[in-house]
C-alpha cells in the first residue's frame, strides 16, 4: 500500500501555488491537486537519484546564437484590430476591473 | 473513385492531369466529413464554404494554364492551436472559444502560398496537454477504428481526420509525442521534425523548448511533401534553423542498403504490450531482408525521460499560459469587481482540469525553494538524455522503437490517474527532449483490430534518412499485404 | 547612535531605437492608445520575440562608457507576474547572464569632490504598458490599459549601495542621465518616463560594514521625488531604529496626499517571480570584434571632455561643467573655437549670453538656430569696432529670435557704431552744456563724475558711440 498522506502536497502550499498561478480553486480541486501533485512530485523525485553534479543544464537544445532583427519599424495593427478580441474596451483602451484595492 | 481515400500526391496527379477538379476533391472530403464527423468529433471548426470557394479559384487558375502551387487544390486540416488569420482558434479550450487571430502562422502562410485549401481546424487536448484527446472543451475525439477508444493526443483530431478520410493531410503539434502517439493509435504516418526545422511562429506555445509543428498523412511520400512545404528558416522564430533542406521526396528514394538501425533495449521492456513488441520486431525483420543492419543499443536515461519532460514542459507551460487572464482577449469571468478576482476566476473557469494541474505543477517546480530541486535537475537530466542519443548515433544511423507501449486504450481508462496517462508518452518524449526528428508509421494491427505504430528516430536534421527507411518499410509492408 | 544611510539605485532607461525590443512596432511617444501594437507586443497566442540588434548595441555603448565588462555570453529570462500592463504574464529580462557587469560612474559632488559609484550590472529588458486607474465608475473603479509602451527596450542599470545621502543619489542620477543623452541612446526625458528610478535604502551605525534591512521605492520619475522619498525614508528608519523597533523589508510608494512613503503592496499578494531561461530567445555571444566596433563609435565622454577643456583651453572647472553639460553645447563651443580661437571669450559669451537667452525663452537646443559661424561673425564685428559689446548683446538677442546674420541685423537697424569724431565731439559738447553743475563739481575735484559723463554721451547716441573714442575726446575736452 502506498501512503497517500505522505505524498500529499499540504493544502496551504496548494493555496500558495494557486495564488501565484492566479487560479481560484474550489475546495474539491485543492483536495484533488494536493493528492495528485504529491504523487507526481514523488515520481519526479527519481531525478534526485541521478548523478547530476557536474552535468551542465540544457535550456536550449540548439546551438544557435545571436539571432537578431534590424531596428526597422513595421506597420502596427490598427487600434480597432488590436482591440478586436477584447472582452471590454473603451476609448481605445482595454478595460479591466480596478487593479488596486 | 473514392477521392477521400487517396493520398495527396495521388490527388495532385489527378488534378494535374485535369481528371478531377479541386472543387470535386474538396466536396468529396467535405462529404466524408458529414458522414463520419458525428462519430469522430475530429473538427472544432469547419470552413466548408470558404474551402469550396478557394477550390474554384484554384480550378480557374489551372484552366487558364497559370502556375499553381505545389499543393494546389489539396485539402488540409489544421490543428486548432495554429493561427489562421481571421478564423476562430480555440486551442480546445473554453478560454479561447471566441478568439480570432489577426495573423497567419508561418506554416499557414506557406501552405496558402502553395495553394493548399484549409478545410477546418481540428480538435485537440486543451492547449495540447494530453495523450488521449479527452481533455478538449469540445469533447473527446474518438478512434476511427473503435469508437470506444481514444484517438490519442494531443493532435487527436488531425490523426483521426486523416485516418478516416476527412482530409488527406493535416498539421499537428508535438511537444512530447502529440503527433506520433495519435498517428500510431489511428494508423497514419506522423512526423515530428527536428526542433527548429519548422517555424513555431503562430503555433500557440505549450512548452517552447519542446514544441514542434508536425505533419500527419496517409503515406510517407505525403509526409515528405508536406514537410518540404512547411519547413525552412523563418526570421520571426529565433529558434529557427537557417539551413537548406535537401529535396526530401528525391532523397528518400535513395535506398537504404547498409543503413545501421539501432534497437534501444529500454524501449522493448517487459511493460510493452507483447503484440506491439512483436509487430515492431517483425517490421525490423522485414527491413533486414532489405539490407538494413540491426544492432542493439542502450539509452540508459530513458527511464528519467517522463519525469524530466513533465517538469520542463509544465514549467514552461505555466509561464506560456499566464497570458490567458481575461484582460485583452478570450474568456472573462462575469461579475468580478476587482482585478485579482477577475484573473483567478477567469483562469479557473476558462481552463480545464488537466491544464490547471499542469499550471500548478509548473508553477510549483519554478517557485522559490524548488527551482534547483526540480527544474534545474530536469535541465541537467535533459543533457544526459541528449547525450544518450548522441552516443547511440555514433553507432547507428537511426533508432527504431514502438511509438507507444500500448495500442489505443479505452475512453476514460486513464482519466483518473494523471501519472498513468503521462506514462503513455514514455517512448515519444525523449525525442522532444533531445530535439530530434521522429516519425511514427503503422506497422500492423493487434488482434482486436487496432493499429500499431513503429517509431523511427533520427539524428538532428536526419529527416530524409527517416523518410527513406519509412518509405522502404511502407513498400515492403504493402507487398506483404498484397501477397496474403 | 549615529546612523549612516546606504543607498542603491536601479534605473530604467528607455532606449531611442525606432522599433520595439522584440517586434517592429514604433516607439514614438504620444500616439493614440493601443495604436502602436501588434500580435507580438499584445502577447497574442502563438507569437515569438526576436531581439532588436540596435538595442543590444545601445546597451553595449553604455556598458563601455561606464567601464563595465560585457559578458562574452548573455541570455534572457522570464520574470513571471500578473499585471494588466504586462500582456504575456511575464517580462522578458536578463537575470542569470546580463549584458554587462562591474563598472562605475564618477560623480562630482558639490564642492568639487569626486566619488565613484560602482555599477553592478546592466541588463536589457522590455518595458510594460501603461495602466490608468479610475477610482469611480458604475462598477466601483476600472483600469484602462494602453500597450503602446509595452515592449520598448529598457536598460536597467543597477548600482552598488555606494551612495550615502539623498544628494549623492540625485547627482548620480543626473550624471547617468547626462551620459545616456550624451551617448544618444536615450532622450532621458523624465516627464515622458524615459528615465525612471527605483531606490533602496537602509541605515547602519556609522563605521559598521554590515548592511541594515532595506526598503524599496519603485518607479520614481523625478530627481526631486527621489530626494524627497529618500529623506522621508531615512528619517522614518531613523526613528524606528532609535525607538528600538526594527525596519521591515518592504516596498514603499510615495503618497502625495499623505506626503509620505507608504507600503505599496498588500500582504495577500504573493509574489515570487519564478525566473527561468527564456526558451524563445537564443543566447547572445558578443565577441571582441563587435565590442571594438562599438568602442570606436563612442564619442569622447563627458569626463574626458571636461578634463581636456580644462587642460587645453585653460578654463575654470565651474565653466567647464556648464559647457560640458550637454554634448550639443560642448560641440557648439568647439565649433566656434575652430573659427575663432579665443577659448575664454567664447566660453564667457556662451555661458553668460547664449544660455541666458535660451533659459529666458525656455528653449531647448533644437530651437536654437544661431550657427557657430554667425556667433563668430558677431565677435568679429566687435573686434572690428563696428559695434560695441553692449550693442552686440542686443544684436545677439535678435539673432536668437530671428536666426538672421549679425551683419544684416546691424545694418538694417542702424546699429553701426558711431566712429565719427566730430559727431561724438558735438554730443559731448551738448552733454557738458546740459550738465553745468556736475561739470563744476568735476572741476572741483570730484573726478568720479567722468564715467557719468561717458554714460550720458552713450545715452545721447543711443549706445552707438564707440566707447574708446568717447573716452579720448571727453578727456581732451575736459583738458586732462
Amino acid at each position: 500500500m502506498v501512503n497517500l498522506e505522505k505524498m500529499r502536497v499540504p493544502i496551504e502550499e496548494v493555496e500558495h501555488i494557486a495564488r501565484l498561478a492566479k487560479l481560484q480553486l474550489t475546495e474539491q480541486e485543492k483536495e484533488r491537486y494536493s493528492v495528485q501533485l504529491g504523487q507526481i512530485l514523488e515520481y519526479m523525485e527519481q531525478l534526485s537519484k541521478l548523478n547530476l553534479k557536474d552535468v551542465p543544464p540544457t535550456s536550449h537544445i540548439l546551438p544557435l546564437k545571436n539571432v537578431f532583427r534590424e531596428d526597422v519599424v513595421k506597420e502596427s495593427l490598427p487600434q480597432e484590430e488590436a482591440l478586436r478580441n477584447a472582452p471590454q474596451k473603451e476609448g481605445g483602451y482595454f478595460k479591466v476591473p480596478k487593479a488596486l484595492g | 473513385m473514392k477521392l477521400h481515400l487517396l493520398p495527396a500526391h495521388s490527388l495532385l496527379a489527378l488534378l494535374g492531369r485535369g481528371e478531377v477538379s479541386a472543387e470535386e476533391v474538396v466536396s468529396s472530403f467535405l462529404h466524408r466529413v458529414e458522414e463520419v464527423e458525428g462519430d469522430l468529433n475530429a473538427f472544432i471548426t469547419l470552413f466548408s464554404q470558404d474551402s469550396l470557394t478557394q477550390a474554384r479559384e484554384v480550378d480557374k487558375l489551372r484552366a487558364k494554364g497559370e502556375r499553381v502551387g505545389r499543393l494546389a487544390g489539396v485539402p488540409i486540416a489544421i490543428k486548432d492551436n495554429i493561427c489562421v488569420q481571421g478564423k476562430r482558434m480555440t486551442c480546445g479550450s473554453r478560454m479561447l472559444s471566441n478568439f480570432v487571430p489577426p495573423y497567419d502562422a508561418t506554416v499557414v502562410r506557406r501552405l496558402k502560398e502553395e495553394g493548399a485549401i484549409i478545410i477546418g481546424k481540428t480538435n485537440m487536448d486543451e492547449f495540447a496537454m494530453g495523450s488521449s484527446n479527452e481533455n478538449s472543451f469540445f469533447g473527446p475525439v474518438k478512434n476511427p477504428f473503435d469508437s470506444q477508444r481514444v484517438s490519442g493526443g494531443s493532435s487527436g483530431g488531425s490523426a483521426a481526420a486523416v485516418s478516416a478520410g476527412e482530409a488527406p493531410m493535416a498539421l499537428g503539434s508535438d511537444t512530447g509525442g502529440s503527433v506520433r502517439l495519435p498517428a500510431s493509435f489511428c494508423g497514419v504516418v506522423g512526423l515530428k521534425p527536428t526542433y527548429g526545422l519548422v517555424s513555431r511562429f503562430g503555433l500557440v506555445a505549450f512548452a517552447s523548448s519542446l514544441d514542434q509543428i508536425g505533419v500527419l498523412t496517409r503515406d510517407v511520400e505525403d509526409c515528405a511533401l508536406l514537410l518540404e512545404v512547411i519547413a525552412g528558416y523563418d526570421p520571426q522564430d529565433s529558434t529557427s534553423i537557417d539551413q537548406h533542406l535537401p529535396d526530401l521526396v528525391l532523397e528518400m528514394k535513395k535506398g537504404i542498403k547498409g543503413l545501421r538501425v539501432g534497437l534501444p533495449e529500454e524501449y522493448f521492456s517487459p511493460e510493452v504490450d507483447p503484440q506491439v513488441k512483436e509487430a515492431v520486431l517483425r517490421a525490423v525483420n522485414q527491413l533486414t531482408l532489405e539490407g538494413v543492419e540491426v544492432e542493439r543499443v542502450n539509452l540508459p536515461h530513458t527511464t528519467s525521460a517522463i519525469a524530466t519532460y513533465y517538469i520542463i514542459a509544465d514549467a514552461e507551460a505555466s509561464s506560456n499560459l499566464a497570458r490567458y487572464d481575461g484582460a485583452r482577449y478570450g474568456y472573462r469571468a462575469q461579475g468580478t469587481r476587482v482585478l485579482l478576482d477577475m484573473y483567478s476566476r477567469t483562469r479557473n473557469e476558462g481552463f480545464g482540469d488537466e491544464v490547471k494541474r499542469r499550471i500548478m505543477l509548473g508553477t510549483y517546480v519554478l517557485s522559490s525553494g524548488y527551482y534547483d530541486a526540480y527544474y534545474l535537475q530536469a535541465q541537467k537530466a535533459r543533457t544526459l538524455i541528449r547525450k544518450d542519443f548522441e552516443e547511440a548515433f555514433c553507432r547507428c544511423d537511426l533508432l527504431v522503437t514502438p511509438t507507444s507501449p500500448t495500442p489505443a486504450f479505452k475512453l476514460g481508462e486513464k482519466m483518473d490517474d494523471p501519472l498513468l496517462m503521462y506514462l503513455s508518452d514514455s517512448f515519444t518524449v525523449p525525442a522532444n527532449l533531445a530535439g530530434l526528428p521522429s516519425l511514427s508509421i503503422p506497422c500492423g494491427m493487434t488482434r482486436e483490430g487496432l493499429p500499431i505504430g513503429m517509431q523511427i528516430i533520427g539524428p538532428p536534421l536526419g529527416e530524409s534518412q527517416i523518410l527513406g527507411l519509412a518509405s522502404i518499410y511502407e513498400q515492403v509492408a504493402s507487398k506483404g499485404r498484397d501477397g496474403l | 547612535m549615529d546612523y549612516e544611510p546606504v543607498i542603491g539605485l536601479e534605473v530604467h532607461i528607455q532606449l531611442l531605437t525606432s522599433s520595439k525590443l522584440f517586434c517592429g512596432c514604433s516607439t514614438q511617444f504620444g500616439a493614440p492608445p493601443n495604436s502602436q501594437t501588434c500580435a507580438i507586443c499584445l502577447g497574442l497566442p502563438g507569437v515569438l520575440p526576436v531581439v532588436n540588434r540596435r538595442a543590444v548595441e545601445y546597451g553595449m555603448r553604455l556598458a563601455l562608457a561606464t567601464g563595465c565588462r560585457i559578458l562574452p555570453e548573455c541570455s534572457f529570462s522570464r520574470k513571471n507576474y500578473f499585471y494588466p500592463d504586462l500582456p504575456k504574464g511575464y517580462q522578458i529580462t536578463q537575470y542569470e547572464k546580463p549584458l554587462a557587469k562591474d563598472g562605475g560612474l564618477e560623480i562630482c559632488l558639490d564642492g568639487g569632490r569626486k566619488k565613484r559609484v560602482r555599477i553592478e550590472r546592466i541588463q536589457l529588458e522590455e518595458d510594460a504598458g501603461k495602466s490608468l486607474h479610475l477610482e469611480e465608475g458604475p462598477t466601483g473603479g476600472e483600469t484602462f490599459i494602453d500597450l503602446n509602451r509595452c515592449g520598448i527596450p529598457l536598460l536597467e542599470v543597477v548600482s552598488y549601495p555606494d551612495m550615502r545621502s539623498p544628494e549623492e543619489a540625485r547627482i548620480y542620477l543626473e550624471t547617468l542621465r547626462q551620459l545616456v543623452q550624451w551617448l544618444e541612446i536615450s532622450d532621458g526625458d523624465l516627464e515622458k518616463g524615459s528615465f525612471r528610478c527605483d531606490v533602496n535604502v537602509s541605515l547602519r551605525p556609522r563605521g559598521a560594514t554590515k548592511l541594515g534591512t532595506r526598503t524599496e521605492a519603485k518607479n520614481l520619475n523625478s530627481f526631486k521625488g527621489v530626494e524627497r522619498t529618500l529623506r522621508f525614508e531615512i528619517s522614518r528608519q531613523h526613528a524606528l531604529l532609535r525607538s528600538g523597533k526594527g525596519v521591515r523589508q518592504e516596498t514603499l510608494q510615495w503618497d502625495a496626499r499623505a506626503q509620505a512613503a507608504l507600503p505599496a503592496r498588500k500582504k495577500e499578494e504573493a509574489y515570487d517571480y519564478r525566473y527561468f531561461p527564456e526558451p524563445d530567445l537564443v543566447h547572445l555571444q558578443i565577441g571582441k570584434k563587435w565590442i571594438e566596433q562599438i568602442r570606436e563609435s563612442l564619442p569622447e565622454l563627458p569626463s574626458q571632455r571636461r578634463e581636456r577643456f580644462m587642460n587645453q583651453y585653460g578654463l575654470r572647472a565651474d565653466d567647464v561643467r556648464i559647457l560640458v553639460s550637454t554634448r550639443q553645447l560642448a560641440d557648439y563651443y568647439e565649433g566656434c573655437l575652430r573659427l575663432y580661437n579665443r577659448p575664454k571669450i567664447v566660453a564667457n559669451w556662451i555661458i553668460r549670453e547664449l544660455l541666458r537667452e535660451l533659459n529666458q525663452r525656455r528653449w531647448g537646443p533644437e530651437e536654437f538656430k544661431v550657427r557657430p559661424s554667425d556667433l563668430v561673425g558677431l565677435f568679429r564685428l566687435i573686434d572690428q569696432g563696428v559695434i560695441s559689446e553692449r550693442i552686440a548683446k542686443e544684436v545677439f538677442a535678435q539673432m536668437v529670435e530671428t536666426g538672421e546674420k549679425p551683419k544684416r541685423i546691424v545694418e538694417e537697424r542702424g546699429m553701426v557704431q558711431v566712429q565719427d569724431e566730430r559727431e561724438i565731439s558735438s554730443a559731448i559738447g551738448e552733454v557738458l552744456r546740459e550738465e553745468k553743475e556736475n561739470l563744476a563739481k568735476y572741476r572741483a575735484g570730484k573726478i568720479g563724475l567722468f564715467h557719468y559723463f561717458v554714460g550720458q554721451v552713450m545715452k545721447k547716441t543711443r549706445g552707438k558711440a564707440n566707447p574708446q573714442l568717447v573716452n579720448r575726446v571727453l578727456k581732451e575736452k575736459l583738458g586732462d
